[in-house]
């Protein structure tokens, strides 16, 4: 005994200590984008503060009052000052960080989204007890894309590449015309930036398939050959269905077919990936099972409600420290896996361990422990669900080219998911107490003899796989709904997964997991979401009937009985 | 064996509770009763319980004002526990036992088509407050919530002339609303001359919450060249982590605008909104309307929840606008009566939170405008069109095959489903 105790100390900061610097090292990767981001907007306009031309300042008031389509008119006639100011008001205004008070004379400043105000005409700090009256400005869709044209044009001629490149694929977007490609031959010039110079020439090869000309649009087509660019296609198509010259429908089908080649590919790519998370989602969830479950062979259907509690842990912690949502999630982690692991050793210590054995019992107990917690989170925290935020390090998307992107979040919680699997596995093969779960779960009469406290190892495990669970809350967090209801939705997806991976095996959840994704991912397509579940449903049942213990079924004294 | 003391024991606690309600309520027997058949727990509490709590802020409201024909209105309130069957036997409970004068209640459209056997044979009065499919009028139901010309065909309206849009994605959770609503619409888009390849209809299961490849195939449909909208029909809970996948995905409201039929006020005080900005919702009210009884509401409703960032939505309106009709209603008929009070409330007006007076229809809809607004970084919508005047609901959908020839009226025709070819009222066996 005296052993024992310092060992499960041990092992639980290993697990803790791998998580979190995994955590932090995936932080860390994120800080050089985040700081590039914020750069881009904080091109304030402090320095520059030489013309304090009066015209400006009425016009920047009268952006913030009055009807949406006058404000539209005075955000045009304020881009046509040349002043280093307008950009980052038209920006903050976009993107809805402008705000001004309701008045004629109104104050107007840009926030930073931290609660901090600054003065839009003069760059000054605006103290807190100022920043009462202000309101946000408000705008519409329409405006929206308006600004979206102007800030383009303004942008063209910013110091960073990536601004700039961003400007002319807008006007791609919005439709290549006289006055952008005048601007734009003026901007060829000097660009010394390669990828730039691309989409500018890409731009006027647009420009160029609306030519009279036919060799000149054929000339315009072989440059645009290979683009993955979706206007680009678009134009094409256009041409390839309704051009006068049949040369020239030839050559823009040519065109079309190599471009849907390479796209196929990319697409073949993006459902392997989609597959794929949505399988780390469902190992996840599985995890944790599959020890209760499939080491200990509890049927806890309370389970999915220590997702639940994981998942609302997270939201706590955001709630107690608001200005740190980018590092929340470092402390939400393994306050979850606590959390929810006492609450997992609570449940065993109260009901499970007297009905150990006797399957439907446990069944219907854990059963009502569920409903008990989810009713018990309707009452604490209200049925309404909890709006937890996104770290800004995990919205987004990882553009690899216009028809292929990963989403951020989706990409993290992949890689979260193998760590957790790999730390588990270490747990089980590598710590003592991972060797005492397996040699109760193998044979629990000769482990006793062996000096092993079986209840003692029961309770350990029972709470790593609720903790584990409550990680796998945090991750879901990030996904979905953080409401009573949470775990219902996961419950019944980690008991297929676990049994179609093989009772009692990780390595079967892990590749039960990412086959049920994968698999899911490419019915959908042709099934549609519903029949495709179904569908999963029942392959899952024809297979089971084939091989009833999984893909990896255990073998050895466990697998007898 | 102790087991079995136990249950004895709680078994004697529930009778000794069931004696000491019934003499509750036989001491009070001078009082008006309403029932309030709002789920409290289960997945519908979500919705449910806040307008349990509207109803019981309303009726304290008449209380305060001197009750009703002079006697006090008492709220009886049961928990269907979000499970459709129960719906059925709470009601019986509540016109049997209770005898309440009439029950406000039910989200979901399964749960109100299993009240409606039950209050049609008892002859209760139900006001049922959420925007719904249509195709059904009954003579002891009152819809005050949006029929789908009240909502859906406008929207539709809104983006094909407002917003230009060609192409259109129907998507929805696949149960009887949005599958009745997306074929009204697909009818509808149709019949203006979209054609078939340009409407993508897509269907997932309650609760949904892996929509990569959805996204991912909207981005593809809309990068077609025209102008794409999503019409959305999602349920609740599976919206945010769809806004949040649109989001990630860099699909923005000024390149593909979603609209929405049940993202509302409460719903989005549980998102993160940041990635909804500009995303849009149909309904008949918003919380941010400015007007004196809109303030006053909020007010009101702020203060009796004790709580002052709990919002307001389209719903709660919809069952003060039912609950003001009600009242009016039986101040006109002298009495609770059903039979009296279903034919006194045709035609009576009440306030609405927008600034109007809805009223009552011989199709036990009621009149509404209809509100198109943007999603704010705040939670709340500004409001970008507004119909001209009140909309009148249809029970029955002009653009369905079927539908479009039915015509309910409880005073002239005293048939919820008369259809006008064959001059035949169908009655109930057809309503089903």
């Amino acid at each position: 005994m005296r052993n024992q105790t310092p060992l499960f100390g041990r092992w639980q900061v290993q697990l803790i200590l791998l998580l979190s610097l995994c955590c932090s090292a995936s932080v860390f990767a994120q800080d050089a984008e985040i700081s590039t981001t914020a750069a881009a907007i904080d091109t304030a306009p402090t320095e520059a503060l030489a013309t304090t031309a009066p015209e400006f300042d009425t016009l920047v008031k009268a952006l913030t009052q009055g009807s949406l389509p006058k404000r539209a008119q005075t955000a045009k006639k304020l881009g046509q000052l040349d002043d280093p100011r307008v950009i980052p008001i038209i920006t903050a205004l976009q993107q809805g960080s402008l705000y001004a008070e309701k008045s004629v004379d109104p104050l107007v400043a840009i926030s930073d989204n931290a609660g901090n105000y600054v003065n839009a005409l003069n760059g000054e700090k605006i103290p807190a007890t100022q920043a009462e009256p202000l309101k946000r400005v408000p705008i519409n869709n329409t405006m929206r894309s308006q600004l979206r044209t102007l800030l383009a044009s303004l942008n063209l001629n910013d110091k960073k590449p990536a601004v700039r490149l961003n400007a002319v694929n807008r006007m791609i977007a919005d439709g290549v015309d006289e006055d952008t490609i005048a601007l734009l031959q003026e901007r060829q010039k000097t660009e010394p930036n390669e990828d730039v110079r691309d989409a500018i020439t890409t731009a006027f090869a647009l420009m160029n398939l609306q030519s009279e000309k036919a060799s000149v649009r054929i000339d315009a087509i072989a440059v645009l050959r290979g683009s993955l660019q979706q206007e680009v296609r678009s134009a094409l198509l256009d041409i390839a269905n309704n051009d006068s010259d049949i040369k020239v429908k030839q050559q823009a089908q040519f065109a079309l077919d190599s471009i849907e080649d390479r796209i196929s590919a990319f697409r073949l790519t993006e459902n392997i990936f989609f597959g794929l998370s949505l399988g780390s989602v469902l190992l996840l969830s599985a995890i944790g099972l599959s020890i209760t479950f499939g080491v200990m062979g509890v049927i806890n259907m309370a389970h999915g409600e220590l997702m639940m509690i994981g998942a609302y842990v997270t939201w706590v912690v955001q709630q107690l420290f608001p200005n740190q949502i980018a590092y929340s999630l470092m402390i939400a982690i393994p306050s979850a896996f606590i959390v929810a692991g006492l609450v997992g050793i609570a449940i065993e210590r109260g009901v499970i361990r007297f009905l150990y054995g006797r399957p439907l019992e446990t069944l219907l107990a854990t059963f009502g422990i569920s409903l008990i917690l989810q009713q018990a989170a309707r009452s604490i925290f209200s049925p309404l669900n909890r709006a937890v935020e996104l770290p800004e390090w995990m919205s987004g998307s990882l553009v690899i080219n216009p028809v292929l992107s990963i989403t951020y979040n989706r990409l993290y919680i992949f890689i979260f998911g193998l760590i957790v699997f790999f730390a588990l596995l270490a747990i089980l093969k590598k710590t003592s107490l991972g060797l005492k779960v397996r040699a109760v779960s193998q044979n629990r009469a000769m482990a006793r003899a062996v000096g092993v406290r079986a209840s003692w190892v029961d309770a350990m495990t029972f709470g790593l796989g609720s903790g584990i669970a409550g990680i796998a809350g945090v991750a879901l967090s990030q996904l979905t709904n953080v409401g009573p209801n949470l775990g219902q939705a996961y419950i019944i997806d980690s008991f297929m997964v676990v049994v179609f991976g093989g009772v009692g095996n990780l390595w079967g959840t892990l590749v039960g997991a990412m086959g049920l994704g994968i698999i899911n991912k490419f019915l959908e397509p042709y099934a549609g979401a519903v029949l495709a579940k179904v569908l999963v449903l029942v392959l899952l049942i024809l297979f089971i009937q084939k091989r009833p213990k999984g893909i990896f079924p255990q073998k050895g004294r466990a697998a007898a009985d | 064996m102790k087991l079995k003391k136990i249950a004895k024991h709680v078994g004697a606690l529930g009778i000794a509770c069931g004696l000491s309600i019934a003499s509750f309520s036989a001491a009070a027997a001078d009082t008006i009763k309403v029932g309030v058949l709002h789920s409290l727990s289960g997945t519908m509490a979500i919705s449910e319980t806040t307008l349990k709590d509207t109803m019981l802020m309303l009726i304290e409201e008449q209380n305060k004002k001197g009750g009703l024909l002079g006697k006090k209105l008492e709220a009886v309130v049961v928990d269907p526990a979000s499970n459709w069957p129960l719906f059925a036997e709470k009601t019986r409970e509540l016109l049997t036992k209770d005898k309440v004068a009439a029950i406000f209640g039910c989200w979901t459209s399964v749960s109100r088509k299993s009240v409606l056997p039950v209050i049609e044979e008892l002859n209760g009065v139900l006001f049922y407050p959420v925007q719904y499919e249509g195709e059904e009028s009954s003579r002891n139901v009152f819809y005050t919530g949006a029929a789908p010309n009240q909502q859906a065909i406008p929207a539709v309206d809104y983006l094909m002339k407002d917003m230009k849009v060609k192409r259109w994605v129907l998507a929805g959770t696949d149960y009887v609303y949005p599958r009745t609503t997306n074929k009204i619409l697909e009818a509808y888009l149709m019949a203006k001359g979209v054609a078939k390849e340009d409407i993508m209809i897509n269907y997932t299961p309650f609760g949904h919450s892996d929509w990569q490849n959805i996204v991912s195939d909207i981005k593809r449909f809309g990068s077609a060249g025209k102008k794409t909208a999503v019409v959305s029909t999602i349920n609740g809970d599976a919206n945010v982590p769809f806004y949040r996948e649109l989001g990630n995905q860099k699909v923005t409201a000024e390149d593909i605008p979603v609209v929405a039929f049940s993202v509302g006020e409460e719903e989005l005080s549980g998102i993160d909104t940041k990635p909804l900005v500009g995303h849009l919702a149909a309904w008949n009210y918003f919380m941010s309307e400015d007007n004196p009884a809109n303030a006053a509401f909020i007010k009101q409703w702020k203060a009796f929840i004790k709580n002052d960032k709990r919002v307001t939505n389209d719903p709660m309106e919809a069952h003060y606008i039912g609950f003001n009709m009600w009242v009016k209603a039986v101040e006109k008929a002298g009495t609770t009566d059903t039979d009296k009070v279903v034919d006194a409330i045709i035609g009576i007006e009440a306030p609405n939170l927008t600034g109007g007076m809805s009223k009552m229809l011989p199709n036990h809809h009621i009149t509404k405008p209809v509100l198109i607004g943007e999603i704010q970084e705040d939670g709340q919508f500004l409001t970008v069109s507004q119909t001209d005047g009140l909309v009148p609901g249809d029970a029955w959908s002009d653009f369905l095959e079927g539908s479009k020839d039915l015509e309910s009226d409880w005073i002239k025709l005293k048939c919820g489903n008369y259809n006008t070819k064959t001059k035949k009222c169908l009655g109930a066996a057809a309503a089903q």
